[in-house]
């Protein structure tokens, strides 16, 4: 058992889950505390002991559910715990589930054979009674039928999943379940009874999902090996997620992850600038609270410091290649724009345009990025990414507004699609502002390749960060206020 | 630390377990109407079994702080409870000399003689104003101190700065405090601990390391329900699910605040004051102020939700 448990560690570790020794002790200590027959119980217990961040969670749940798949008595043999105990809970919880027992054996053999009409008819059933046996059991079939999964292929499973929900046709299926429910209780269409009705049937559809999704990965582990499977369906942490090349499933959850995120770092600046250092003794307040301390002043107080706030520039390219970037970091640079004394953005593409506007009196940020990706003027020939013109047109228009005060970020990966660089404006803007400095969201082993031109300005600029990840972008972020 | 610590921290035996399994914690929450799940029922088993302290976090309102004052009621445990807040330090989590006292009492000392203060007297005057008559108990070191059972919540800690976290440590790991002028003071008997968050703010390694680590989320849609039908007196159950089934919708909508278990309850609580039995999109519309915080909100569930067609 204890190697087992290593073996998780060392699991949940690669996947970028920071796992401490003295975490895994206590796993260690308290798996002996508890029925290793209960699944729920020994997978909460694992959580609670070495999952100390919730947004990790995901990532704890899918390395779990891989690396306790299906393990086998027999590797456990000679462990004086019983893990045997544990896989046969686990067996047991398997047939529970899907009514009949004959999972392990051959590869993909479990589940009786079933005709499409049969398994529509099953599925449309266990969708509308809501019931979790029933589902499985339709995932089964699902997967023996339409996944067409062969062994031994090196692949993380989302091509079975996607072949599966195609010819499972969910879409149909909801409206069908939709209308036949609205039918039965006699409800009107765009009520509210009906869009409740709605939201347990979309409830019912992500459940079957899931029953898929785990059927396919106990398929693939039975095929591969935990290990194996592990590696490829290792997803990174949302804050690890490269931005560039994130999918859209990706950017959701970026953008869910962005929002708490730019608030913890809001409060965090708020407290440093706070707390950062103590002005001068304030004398009349000391002698006061001295008084009810018979004159001694045990007390001491201090005036506020008032440190300076800078002003920001932000100036970002929004071509398609590097948007997303330019995205949060416009939503996370606003979203602690009380940090600042000022904030101005501008976009570019080949023409450049303020956006500062959008963000005036707006609550959320997100909003105004969305606005400015439908409003902002920022086309000027052909819509292709020209550095050079725009920071022209930058310096001719705005040039003069940037003092000693300002902060300048730029941000794009400088490909410039050939045309001029004009990198004598970053350094016009480098010699007025107090700090210019570049985001590049591209690896730094890419830069200067092909036809970006980041070298060029580099030499202007006092830092060109590279900036893939939330972390990165946090990271400077929060120095620079 | 100078005496080397055993296994069990030197609890006496009198700190039984408390509880016999998760399902035990599971059905004693049950009966004061803490409607747990898995994830909790294990964690506060293991806690008590691993003499550890909990860290809970989770959005607002779903029950953390609850958690800790029904975990007392079970155990019959008396509830310490600390709420941080931005510039807690020692002198209100942990102790405080009495200044005042200890003025008070030197000055009696001078009147008193009119002698010169030798070396002896010194002593001995020092002695006395740092004995316990002079120590200004506060929660954590109540925690410690006490005798009878306690469960001891340390309520919203990331509102706490960073270095305040630190002095918490000692007594999260080894349930004791340091006092300079007194000595060590151990733990008699082991306190369950809770920590709550609201995750403002990363919290330090180091504290997440000594603890356990909780996430209450909102519950599914038929925990709700119970938790509605167990925690408002004479509401029906279709009430309790329609209301549940509102909540679980407003949730999946991209709204600032989604609604939170306790808002639930209390708009169940105003409909059954109403006189309600069923809702329909009207009276929700009128009473949705209760559950949303936000006019963009309330504006927006009215659209998206509550919009009579047709």
């Amino acid at each position: 058992m204890i190697d087992l448990l290593s073996g998780f560690v060392i699991e949940l570790r690669a996947a970028g889950l920071p796992v401490s020794l003295t975490e895994h002790l206590d796993a260690a200590e308290a798996i002996r505390h508890i029925a290793l027959t209960d699944r729920t119980t020994f997978k909460s217990t694992l959580a609670a002991t070495m999952v100390k961040n919730h947004e990790h969670y995901a990532a704890f749940d899918l390395a779990f559910e891989v690396f306790f798949a299906d393990r086998d008595v027999a590797q456990g043999d000679d462990d004086e715990l019983d893990l045997g105990e544990l896989a046969d809970g686990q067996d047991a919880n398997a047939s529970d589930l899907t009514g009949n027992g004959n999972l392990k054996g051959s590869g993909g053999g479990g589940g009786s054979e079933m005709s499409a009409e049969e398994l529509a008819d099953l599925l449309m059933k266990a969708l509308k009674e809501g019931d979790t046996q029933k589902m499985s059991r339709v995932a089964q079939g699902a997967v023996k039928r339409y996944a067409g999964m062969e062994p031994g292929r090196p692949v993380g499973g989302t091509y079975y999943l996607y072949r599966t929900l195609r010819n499972l046709n969910l879409e149909g299926v909801s409206q069908e379940l939709l209308d036949e429910m609205r039918a039965a209780k006699g409800v009107a269409k765009e009520s509210l009874d009906d869009r409740l009705l709605k939201a347990d049937v979309d409830r019912r559809i992500e459940r079957l999902k899931k029953a898929v999704e785990t059927e396919i990965r106990k398929r693939l582990v039975e095929d591969r090996g935990a290990e194996a499977l592990a590696k490829s369906v290792r997803k990174p942490l949302p804050e690890d997620i490269d931005v560039m090349h994130a999918t859209k499933d990706e950017l959701v959850q970026l953008r869910r992850v962005l929002q708490p995120l730019s608030r913890k770092l809001a409060v965090r600046l708020a407290r440093r600038r706070r707390l950062g250092k103590r002005g001068a003794l304030d004398v009349r307040q000391t002698v006061r609270r001295s008084l009810s301390t018979g004159g001694v002043p045990i007390d001491p107080r201090f005036k506020k410091p008032r440190p300076s706030k800078p002003e920001i520039i932000v100036i970002a390219d929004i071509s398609g290649s590097v948007a997303s970037f330019a995205r949060f970091t416009l939503h996370l640079v606003h979203a602690i724009s009380s940090q600042f004394s000022k904030v101005r953005s501008f976009v570019f593409i080949d023409g450049i345009d303020e956006v500062s506007r959008f963000f005036d009196g707006v609550e959320d940020p997100a909003e105004a990025v969305h606005r400015i990706n439908t409003e902002a003027d920022v086309v000027y020939l052909d819509g292709h990414s020209d550095y050079g013109h725009a920071l022209r047109s930058f310096h001719q228009r705005w040039g003069n507004e940037i003092t000693k005060k300002s902060t300048v970020l730029i941000l794009g990966d400088a490909r410039n699609n050939y045309h001029a660089s004009e990198a004598w404006v970053v350094a016009d803007i480098a010699e007025k502002a107090r700090h210019v400095y570049w985001l590049n969201p591209e690896p730094r082993d890419y830069w200067g390749s092909g036809d970006s031109i980041i070298f060029d300005y580099a030499k202007y600029c006092e830092g060109v960060i590279e900036c893939r990840t939330l972390r990165q972008l946090e990271a400077f972020v929060g120095d620079l206020a | 630390m100078t005496q080397p610590s055993d296994g069990d921290l030197g609890f006496s035996e009198s700190s039984a377990p408390r509880f016999e399994s998760p399902q035990d914690v599971l059905d004693r929450l049950g009966a004061v109407n803490y409607l747990a799940d898995d994830a909790i029922s294990s964690v506060a088993y293991l806690a008590d079994r691993l003499r550890k302290p909990v860290l809970v976090e989770g959005p607002a309102g779903t029950g953390k702080t609850q958690l800790a004052k029904s975990i007392a009621e079970i155990t019959g445990a008396r509830l310490i409870r600390l709420q941080c807040y931005e510039g807690l330090d020692e002198s209100k989590a942990l102790y405080e000399w009495n200044y005042r006292k200890q003025l008070l009492r030197i000055q009696a000392g001078q009147q008193g003689e009119g002698a010169p203060v030798t070396a002896d007297s010194w002593h001995a005057l020092e002695e006395d104003i740092f004995s316990e008559e002079f120590l200004l108990t506060r929660p954590l070191l109540e925690a410690i101190r006490a005798k009878d059972p306690v469960v001891l919540l340390i309520d919203e800690v990331d509102r706490v700065e960073l270095e305040t976290e630190a002095l918490l440590l000692e007594i999260l790991s080894e349930f004791q405090v340091s006092i300079p002028e007194l000595g060590t003071v151990k733990a008699t008997q082991f306190p369950l601990v809770f920590l709550t968050s609201n995750n403002t703010r990363e919290l330090s390694e180091a504290l997440k390391r000594r603890c356990l680590f909780l996430y209450v989320g909102y519950p599914d849609l038929e925990r709700e329900q119970a938790i509605i039908a167990a925690r408002v007196p004479g509401i029906t159950t279709e009430l309790a699910e329609q209301v549940a089934r509102i909540a679980g919708a407003l949730r999946t909508l991209e709204l600032k605040k989604a609604p939170s278990v306790s808002e639930t309850i209390d708009w169940a609580r105003t409909l059954v004051l109403l006189g309600k039995n069923s809702i329909d999109a009207e009276s929700a519309k009128e009473t949705l102020h209760i559950l949303l915080k936000y006019q963009s909100d309330i504006e927006r569930a009215r659209k998206e939700l509550l919009s009579v067609a047709g």
